[in-house]
């Protein structure tokens, strides 16, 4: 029975904790300060901003929140988009920063988890209570941090291209939407190459709901997909789906690998003795850093799909270029996440500009219609989906691990996360 | 008449009140967003304690728990999703092409279900894994290849159906439980003060099974499983029970955490996540209770805070911590109390010992310069 006493006493201990009920500070005074507001925050997302993360712009700076994986898997490409917003933010703070205040950059790592990026997304608005945050890379991320930007009212600057099917009021999405990219990138292959696709991709959300986009153009295209192939992350045995592709003969392959499964694709492609003058691929996230880490001479005449190269021929480009290989070293490169990452913190500094305040309403409301001349070329904010008009890039890898550009949109591309626009796509989302 | 025993409360009795106590009143003097991090961090802790149940005591090492607690998880995540959705069709079946809800997703809108699947479906897992193995006689490192390849079976399914599951991405975006909004301030402290309630029972029914002939029965096992065996116990059962219990424990985390978290993926239930739980335990210390709840709070707040102060460097100290625990510490923090007794044991040895080391070494070195 003895131990049963101790047990008890235990609960008594808790117990007496709760008893001290009425203490003032600390979480429990948040209780009682917005327990009114509590039922209407979740539905909208503006009520929770005035407690719990008013952005601090007291002294000379602004704190900024970096969110990018510098551990785990997906450190190896996330970390050169973090170098990329540090450097426009250095540049930024030379020239002056923002509203006459230097920016403070505060830097977290999400450590390729999704967990993780939640906590270090709460860390940074509700602790640090940044301005605004640039960061995430994996849609698996995004949406993890997504509930913690809306119910705080933050605003994040997403770097990347995606499988689209969203628009949060709290992010900007600065790299391609599907109709950017994915689309096009189709189109293009289907007038130059063939009507028979073969779909292969690592199995996570973005291959599996770009390639549902993919089937769905391909029947309004006329095409025919002769084959659908998942492999989880990291797999690197692709013997059976090279022979696989050996006997469907497709005109060409759309590649959505990700990480060290293109080292070993590429590499097994080509022991198999394919070209991609037999049987062409179109990857969507290969990019050039992706190229030096599998090496140039497997991937050499194969197709990538973006919006920004480093061969890019901009004055922008070329300054853009030359900033970064005297900041971080000769050898690197730029891509397009990198490209993307470095213009979402000038849109940035350009909506606090013109809304002359840090306010995430406001700020938001002064997006709408920024240009900025990107290394890309103009890019400019689409206020109704807060997504930007970019131009489309179809590359070609060359033997220097650089890619060249084969084709490109006359203009900027407006916007289409839901390709409401596109008839054959309407079984793919409600809005 | 038998002897009283002494009145002795042991030291990790007043450890692990020390803790509760200073979870209790956590909410009182810490901001919000800490208070969630302790609310996740007790959750690893419920899981530590079931872990601690097969392994500290029992010896069975699972290297794959992530399942059970991914199970709890998944399924009160259900029940969120659709609260969400307001019944309808979740977000990312839209996106996959899914036209109608599936049917076994159908129940979860009722809470009280999802709440009950959570405890029965790792617990049915687990008794029929349990039955498969312990009754064949896998034991030891075998059974734990075959924990950790569930994990791997587990997340590479809930990748796989991603119409189902959402994947990669998991489950996300929650906005009510129990029709409260689940970003309140009010509901984040019930959250956790429901969590540190069940920490405590969890904990109490731990206590209550390691005091009684059950207890014994599964250290007897954990030290020698054919004696104990030949004296008449069927050791089967009894792994199958402790084992199904450790299931039980870790979904009922599980549940808990996807609450306070609002989200769970394959990355929470995997091998990764799997191996980190083991590490709780033996940070903290196996074949105590107070342990695994110490290690879990320990390692998870040291990896909070290192990874705050130093975004770029941290894994290397969360390394350095368990190589050197593991090197200086076996017993874990629990045994931390009996370093200074160690120290002057190895020091009283090396005084007696010291001449003759010189004396080998000098002749060593005389061999060596033979050579």
């Amino acid at each position: 029975m003895k131990k049963m006493n101790r047990v008890a006493s235990a609960v008594m201990a808790v117990a007496m904790a709760f008893s001290l009920a009425g203490c003032s500070g600390g979480a429990m005074s948040e209780v009682s300060g917005s327990s009114a507001s509590a039922e209407t925050e979740s539905k909208t997302s503006e009520s929770g901003s005035e407690q719990a993360s008013t952005p601090e712009s007291s002294g000379d700076t602004i704190k900024v929140g970096i969110l990018h994986s510098l551990s785990g898997t997906m450190a190896i490409s996330e970390t050169s988009v973090k170098d990329a917003e540090l450097l426009a933010i250095k540049e930024i703070n030379e020239a002056g920063g923002v509203l006459g205040k230097q920016l403070e950059p505060v830097v977290e790592d999400g450590a390729s988890d999704n967990a993780t990026f939640k906590e270090k997304a709460e860390k940074l608005l509700l602790n640090d209570k940044v301005a605004t945050v640039f960061g995430c890379w994996t849609s698996a991320s995004r949406k993890a941090v997504l509930p913690t930007f809306e119910s705080n009212n933050g605003l994040l600057w997403y770097p990347v291209q995606y499988e689209g099917m969203e628009s949060s009021p709290n992010i900007f999405y600065v790299g391609a939407a599907p109709n950017q990219q994915i689309v096009p990138a189709i189109e293009y292959m289907s007038e130059n190459y063939g009507k028979k696709v073969f779909l292969l991709g690592s199995d996570y959300v973005f291959p599996r709901t770009a390639n549902e986009i993919v089937k769905k153009q391909a029947e309004a295209l006329g095409m025919e997909v002769v084959g659908e192939e998942y492999t989880p992350m990291g797999h690197t045995d692709y013997t059976t789906i090279i022979s696989k592709i050996q006997q469907a003969q497709p005109d060409f392959i759309f590649n959505t690998l990700n990480g060290d499964s293109n080292v070993a694709f590429f590499k097994q492609y080509k022991d198999a003795g394919l070209t991609p003058d037999q049987i062409q691929t179109l990857s969507v996230s290969i990019a050039e850093e992706e190229v030096a880490g599998i090496g140039a001479s497997y991937l050499e005449g194969h197709l990538t799909a973006w919006n920004y190269y480093e061969t890019t021929d901009t004055p922008e480009n070329e300054k853009f270029v030359e900033a970064y290989k005297a900041e971080y070293g000769e050898d690197r490169v730029t891509d397009d996440p990198i490209e993307a990452g470095y213009d979402a913190v000038y849109l940035w500094a350009k909506a606090v500009e013109k809304a002359g305040s840090i306010d995430v309403d406001k700020v938001k409301e002064a997006a709408g219609g920024i240009e900025f001349s990107a290394p890309e070329g103009t890019i400019t904010i689409d206020g109704d989906n807060q997504h930007m008009y970019k131009p489309v890039r179809i590359g070609k890898i060359n033997a220097d691990g650089l890619i060249d550009e084969v084709w490109s949109t006359d203009e900027a591309v407006k916007p289409d996360p839901y390709l409401s626009t596109y008839e054959w796509a309407s079984g793919l989302s409600t809005q | 008449m038998k002897p009283r025993p002494a009145m002795k409360i042991k030291g990790t009795t007043i450890l692990v009140l020390l803790i509760f106590l200073f979870l209790g009143t956590l909410p009182f003097y810490m901001p919000m967003f800490r208070v969630s991090l302790f609310g996740k961090y007790m959750c690893f802790a419920i899981v530590a304690l079931g872990l601690d149940m097969i392994w500290g005591y029992t010896g069975i090492l699972s290297l794959g728990h992530g399942v059970y607690f991914g199970l709890g998880a998944y399924c009160m995540a259900m029940y969120l999703k659709l609260e969400a959705s307001g019944g309808a069709l979740p977000d990312f079946m839209q996106w996959t092409g899914m036209s109608a809800l599936p049917t076994f997703w159908k129940p979860f809108v009722n809470p009280v279900f999802a709440i009950a699947m959570a405890i029965l479906v790792p617990m049915a897992l687990a008794i029929l894994i349990g039955y498969l193995t312990f009754l064949n006689k896998i034991r030891g490192v075998y059974f734990s290849i075959l924990s950790q390849a569930m994990a791997m079976i587990m997340s590479t399914l809930l990748i796989g159906s991603q119409a189902y599951t959402g994947g990669s991405n998991g489950l996300t975006d929650f906005k009510t439980i129990f029709g409260k909004s689940i970003n309140s301030p009010i509901t984040k402290i019930q959250m956790f003060y429901a969590t540190l309630i069940a920490l405590v029972l969890i904990y109490g029914v731990c206590r209550f099974l390691t005091g009684r002939r059950v207890g014994r029965v599964l250290i007897a096992i954990r030290d020698g499983e054919n004696r104990a065996g030949f004296a008449g116990y069927n050791t089967a059962s009894y792994k199958v029970f402790v084992y199904a219990l450790s299931a039980v424990i870790a979904g009922i985390a599980g549940a808990l955490y996807v609450g306070q978290v609002g989200i769970i993926s394959p990355n929470e239930v995997g091998i990764t996540p799997s191996v980190e739980m083991i590490i709780w335990v033996a940070i903290g210390g196996k074949g105590t209770l107070a342990g695994p709840i110490l290690g879990a709070l320990a390692v998870n707040g040291f990896k909070t805070i290192a990874s705050e102060n130093f975004p770029e460097l941290w894994s290397y100290f969360i390394g350095v911590l368990f190589v050197v625990v593991i090197l200086w510490l076996p017993g874990g923090f629990v045994s931390l109390k009996e370093v200074p007794g160690r120290i002057r044991h190895v020091i009283e040895v090396r005084k007696n010992e010291k001449p003759r080391e010189t004396e080998n070494f000098v002749s060593e070195e005389k061999q060596s310069r033979a050579h």
